[in-house]
């Protein structure tokens, strides 16, 4: 097994050619999204679930709830603690194992956009200051990878979280209730491909970037949460340009994950 | 098997089980083939309120090579349960239930792959269960032969699985949760068809030979069943190709 996609230089060559006079490999002009699928409530043993589908990338995640002890730092805030799995099912080049450092960037990307941007008041998941607070685990299992897997599990993560209910009645804590969701805070990544940007990378557009970035972008058009990766750069005025993008596409998706 | 709690009852006075059926009538199965684009091959199955999706990689070359059989390919297979999967969270990864589960699918997927086919390759297969009821293993068979199937992998025959047990002193087909822990017994079977042989057989609990007979001939009734519906799976995938093809043509 590898662990690296390897792309053919033919097919670099192609999509590079391509990108020069402004077209991709699969049609799409640079700001176009894939088709997105979100679907609420897959998991009944979840406390919330949701499957979200960018083009062949296929997500799920899940939501558990349990009562545990706050961080001592932050002794009146319920607990965030999210987790991804890239299952070897996902991909030929996906390996069994604990989690590898592509899937700890995955999980942190994440559980980064939810946390700063706010999306769970974790004040209201406090039950008792310093002693007893609810955790809630956000798992994030990624199951068919055919690129852009980080705004994958982040509409997953969201529509997961505006799914839950949280279980007060399982640990005699009175009535069940909804989780409040406050942000929606909405992930969108760019792939630098030679001197081109695109959005919602593709597999072979993954595969081949120089450089990618992510950015959060919350309902007031605020930045919430961003992450660089891969070993090429951004001009100051590639950022910029894709900030307007990114806050120009991210309502449409919002209202997707919301209303689904 | 758990220990009952007093005053539950698992069947009720007209015979009919917790959740309304008969002792050897099946839950809802629905199975559906070619469900992932990266794999080779994958099945979807909803077995009662079981979800499992399988993903199948192979024959391609195994790593490391010394793992290599020079004779045939190695037939390895991961069973796991996804953390949200049962109401009190599971630590992602493998436990010792899982490897275990793990080495007894792959063993009876083993039985009916032509692994002399493809010397020093291996044949992966990944079954996740998302969500999980009762019969997981049995459901996870069932569905990674279909995905077998769908990879393209040549083999003697499709395996079909299903679990029996005891609840209340009574042999009952494809137990649900509630009856995997309060139950007496739990035999879960996996059967080929074709040649007859059964590939997967445990048991735990508590029977006498006679209770054992019949637990093993209705499971194998069962496994009939199931057989079609997976036959039944592969047509629907397949014939869509077929028409698309045609269509393409004309």
């Amino acid at each position: 097994m590898t662990s690296e996609e390897i792309v053919s230089e033919i097919k670099r060559d192609y999509i590079n050619r391509l990108a020069e006079v402004g077209r991709r490999i699969d049609g799409r002009a640079f700001n176009e999204y894939r088709e997105i699928v979100v679907e609420k409530g897959v998991i009944s043993t979840a406390e919330g679930s949701a499957r979200v589908r960018i083009g062949g990338t296929e997500v799920v995640v899940g939501v558990k709830m349990d009562l545990g002890e706050p961080f001592p730092d932050t002794p009146n805030m319920g607990v965030l603690t999210t987790s991804a799995e890239l299952g070897p099912l996902a991909s030929p080049t996906f390996e069994a194992g604990p989690p590898d450092e592509k899937a700890i960037e995955l999980a942190r990307v994440t559980d980064r956009a939810i946390r700063e941007s706010g999306a769970i008041d974790l004040q209201r998941l406090c039950i008792e200051e310093g002693n007893k607070v609810w955790v809630l685990f956000l798992d994030i299992y990624v199951l068919d990878y055919d690129g852009n897997m980080f705004d994958a599990a982040e509409y997953c993560a969201l529509a997961a979280l505006l799914n839950t209910t949280v279980p007060a009645s399982r640990f005699d804590m009175g009535d069940d209730f909804k989780l409040e969701v406050e942000r929606y805070p909405i992930s969108m990544t760019f792939a630098k491909i030679e001197n081109s940007i695109v959005v919602d990378p593709s597999l072979d557009e993954d595969n081949i970037a120089d450089a990618r970035l992510t950015v959060s972008i919350d309902e007031e058009n605020r930045i919430r949460a961003m992450q660089k990766g891969l070993s090429g750069g951004f001009t100051v005025d590639e950022v910029k340009k894709i900030i307007n993008t990114a806050m120009e596409l991210a309502p449409k998706i919002r209202k997707k994950i919301v209303e689904a | 098997m758990g220990i009952k709690k007093e005053g539950i009852k698992l069947i009720n006075e007209d015979g009919l089980r917790i959740d309304g059926r008969k002792p050897d009538e099946l839950r809802p199965i629905k199975i559906e083939a070619g469900v992932l684009k990266r794999a080779d091959g994958s099945a979807y199955i909803e077995w009662g309120k079981n979800k499992i999706l399988v993903g199948v990689y192979g024959p391609r070359e195994l790593h490391p090579r010394h793992l290599q059989d020079p004779t045939k390919a190695k037939v390895q297979c991961r069973y796991d349960m996804a953390s949200f999967s049962v109401i009190d969270r599971k630590r992602p990864g493998p436990d010792r239930r899982s490897i275990e589960i793990s080495k007894i699918i792959g063993e009876a997927l083993e039985n009916v792959i032509f692994t002399h086919q493809f010397p020093r390759t291996s044949i992966d297969i990944y079954i996740e269960v998302l969500e999980a009821n009762a019969g997981t293993r049995c459901a996870g068979l069932t569905a990674a032969s279909v995905a077998l199937a769908d990879a393209g992998i040549p083999m003697k025959d499709l395996i079909a699985a299903v679990s029996v047990g005891k609840v209340d002193g009574e042999i009952v087909l494809d137990l649900v949760k509630e009856e995997d822990n309060y139950g007496e017994a739990d035999v879960p079977i996996g059967y080929v068809p074709r040649t007859g042989e059964v590939v997967l057989l445990q048991m735990d609990g508590d029977l006498s030979y006679e209770e054992f007979e019949k637990a093993l001939n209705m499971g194998i009734e069962a496994c009939k069943k199931i057989y079609e519906m997976q036959k039944d799976a592969l047509k629907r995938k397949y014939v869509k190709v077929a028409t698309e093809i045609v269509e393409e043509v004309e």
